[in-house]
């Protein structure tokens, strides 16, 4: 018996032996399901009742753990959740690594060990992968890249250009988390406890969404940009504004004291298990109660309205009565000077 | 830190409530408040917070010239780009810098993009560490700001002495508040300030009682606030009460943080390691005698501009900016012809749209009816 390697070097992504062993040792063992054990080119997926829904999404994080989570859960959670907010069931997964020469193969199990708990305690398995190893230097540590396959009933269609005048906009819990959490590790902050990754699946809460709002136009994964970018999104794409109530958006204390150390706000940071939905004012009350009723979605508000605005600015009433625009989230968050 | 201290204490919109019913109780219909917010952080959270709606017809805000990236003039950044040419030169600064034009299409993160070697800095200490880790390069640090930044600026520059780094050098660029709130004062639109809200961060270093010669030479109220809604709507409404009662003065209102004094150490660690330049360019405020900072001869060898020998050129600001006039409080950003049509944030073409405590920036970003004006 040969001994593991304790690094991944650029025989691992070869095709030969060596990759071999790190596919049937590491990822099969991880991803165990009969799809993929049949080791073919690709996977086959069985016929579905209805249309096609696909997304795919890198992921590059660092650091690449992080309280609440870590890159392998999280390209399994952000996938999941691009699907699940078309309002389709996931069926399954891919998944392509790049890994750089040298990374710990102790890191690469942990993450993909973490990676295949999510997908099963999701029930969406990875049917079908890629493993690329690249020179040192040529990558910062292990990008994974997943595609999500899902089935949509027939009768639900929602899109970002469907939001009207009248509309309610609600978000399912408090924003910022995920997002000034890595922020707050970056730069080396402990926090506490209470500030971790949200980063969940969310499709056992959209299909309850779905089932409970027959007229739900609009949902969108609050992820790069955080609440600021996906209200934006669906304004410009509807031709539309907002008037959105600053108080009524949940941000929990942690995150409210991170984003104030920072000089970021917990609106314009990345989410990974906060949806946004847009549907008529009369079924606000009960898309409040689908999202409430899941565990993801105790802490979900509707957090405002859709307006009549050639101009499509998105207005925010301030807890003094004031109001103010919601900016547009510009490149890279970054600290203030001073 | 628990963000319910924030919002218990110093935005309690019950609170707010209250003092926005003083203001308005107290403002005289029958005469102007027109006090000057001279720092770009409360400029910002004024904006942010929408406070600039709350307050009665005769109390008007205007933007002074407290944001360090708006009053850097173009020539001074060229200096900056002039050496990040140079082949062994890392030049560093704070990430708002980097994107201030220096003229049409050109940028430090332009010259970054075109091969230099730029790097966003958090703290000048980051320069110095990037200094011992490169001892074949000229790690150059861009230094801008008010007494904020400046005793950091100074403490470095002191540590890189103690340490003998040979590699590491400052493009001094610190300004003096003081004497930028007098050249306000002393100019045409000066006169029509009828108040001053004193900025916060840099009166915890030089202390409130270093305005007490401006407020009284030019018989003004200056209310030191802090940056929290209900710090912002306390100091206004201080200040309208002294408008009221005819008080020239200093007043603190920002207890919580500063005294009379100010910060006695990084004041020693100032007047050790700077000296008074004879005059300084402001955008904005043109040449003003005594109102920046050098390195004293003592911390020469540290100094950027002998080191590489450069020579300070007067540029002339863009074509039609208002920046110079926003910064004296002379003009509205959305006045500017550039605003949110020629000059974004995306695409700024003065500096007051590039630093997030520019006023351009604030309007665009934050206001309404400044977008609408524009449009």
């Amino acid at each position: 018996m040969t001994k593991k390697p304790d690094c991944i070097e650029l025989t691992h992504g070869s095709g030969g032996l060596a990759t071999d062993r790190l596919i049937s040792d590491l990822f099969m063992a991880a991803f165990d399901n009969p799809e993929l054990a049949r080791r073919n080119d690709g996977a086959v997926i069985d016929r579905v009742d209805g249309r096609i829904v696909v997304s795919t999404d890198g992921h590059v994080v660092t650091p690449l753990f992080f309280p609440g989570g870590d890159i392998g859960q999280l390209a399994v959670h952000g996938t999941v959740n691009d699907v699940a907010v078309m309002g389709a069931e996931p069926l399954s997964l891919t998944a392509g690594f790049i890994i750089e020469e040298g990374f710990e193969v102790a890191l690469l199990e942990k993450i993909v060990r973490s990676m295949g708990a999510a997908s099963r305690a999701a029930g969406v398995p990875v049917v079908a992968g890629d493993t690329k190893v690249v020179e040192r230097g040529k990558a910062d540590g292990v990008f994974i890249t997943t595609t999500g396959i899902g089935w949509l009933k027939d009768g639900i269609d929602l899109s970002c250009e469907q939001a009207r005048p009248g509309d309610a906009v609600l978000v399912s819990g408090t924003v910022g988390d995920h997002g000034l959490t890595i922020l707050a590790a970056r730069e080396g902050l402990d926090l506490g406890p209470e500030l971790k990754s949200d980063s969940a699946a969310l499709h056992a809460m959209t299909k309850r969404l779905t089932e409970a709002v027959p007229g739900l136009k609009v949902m969108r994964d609050a992820t790069r940009g955080g609440l600021a970018a996906v209200l934006h999104e669906i304004a410009e794409a509807s031709g539309v504004g907002m008037l959105i109530t600053e108080a009524a958006v949940p941000v929990s204390d942690a995150v409210k004291g991170a984003g104030e150390l920072l000089g970021l706000d917990p609106f314009h940071v990345a989410n990974e298990g906060k949806l946004v939905a847009v549907c008529p004012a009369e079924q606000a009350e009960a898309a409040l109660q689908a999202l409430r009723a899941d565990s993801r979605g105790s802490q979900a508000a509707i957090i405002g309205t859709v307006t009549d605005d050639a101009d499509r600015f998105i207005e925010i009433e301030t807890p003094f009565g004031g109001r103010r625009l919601l900016t547009r989230p510009e490149g890279d968050p970054l600290p203030r000077i001073c | 830190m628990n963000g319910k201290i924030l919002s218990d204490g110093f935005r309690n919109p019950r609170h707010a409530e209250a003092l926005v019913a003083a203001i308005h109780e107290e403002a005289d219909s029958g005469r102007h408040y027109r006090i000057m917010e001279f720092c770009g952080g409360h400029t910002h959270a004024i904006a942010r917070n929408g406070l600039a709606d709350l307050l009665p017809d005769p109390v008007k805000l205007v933007h002074g010239p407290g944001c360090p990236v708006c009053v850097l003039p173009v020539g001074r950044l060229i200096m900056a780009m002039e050496l990040a040419q140079r082949e062994e030169v890392i030049l560093t600064s704070y990430g708002d810098m980097l994107r201030v034009p220096a003229g049409p299409g050109r940028s430090l993160t332009r010259a970054r993009a075109e091969g230099a070697d730029v790097r966003m800095v958090y703290s000048p200490l980051d320069a110095l560490e990037m200094a011992r880790a490169n001892p074949h390069r000229q790690v150059v640090f861009l230094a801008i700001g008010f007494e904020t930044t400046a005793p950091a600026t100074a403490a470095v520059v002191k540590r890189a002495r103690a340490e003998g780094i040979k590699n590491f050098s400052v493009l001094c660029n610190h300004v003096v508040t003081v004497t930028a709130m007098t050249a306000v004062l002393d100019g045409e639109d000066g006169r029509r300030i009828d108040g001053l809200i004193g900025p916060g961060h840099v009166s915890c270093v030089i202390g409130a009682d270093a305005f007490a010669g401006v407020a009284r030479h030019y018989q003004r109220p200056i209310v030191i606030s802090g940056f929290e809604p209900l710090d912002m709507l306390d100091t206004v409404l201080r200040a309208v009460r002294r408008l009221n009662a005819g008080e020239a003065g200093v007043e603190n209102a920002y207890g919580r943080a500063l005294d009379g004094a100010g910060n006695k150490q990084a004041q020693a660690l100032m007047a050790e390691v700077f000296a008074l330049r004879e005059s300084f360019e402001w955008r904005g405020l043109g040449t003003v005698a005594a109102s920046g900072y050098r390195l004293a001869d003592d911390f020469a060898a540290f100094d950027a501009e002998s080191r590489f020998e450069l020579q300070y050129r007067v540029v002339p600001e863009p074509k039609s900016c208002e920046c110079p006039s926003v910064l004296r409080g002379a003009k509205e950003p959305e006045d500017c012809v550039l605003f949110g049509k020629a000059c974004t944030p995306e695409q700024p073409v003065g500096a007051c749209m590039v630093s997030s405590e520019g006023a351009c920036a604030a309007a665009y970003l934050f206001r309404r009816d400044a977008r609408r004006l524009s449009a």
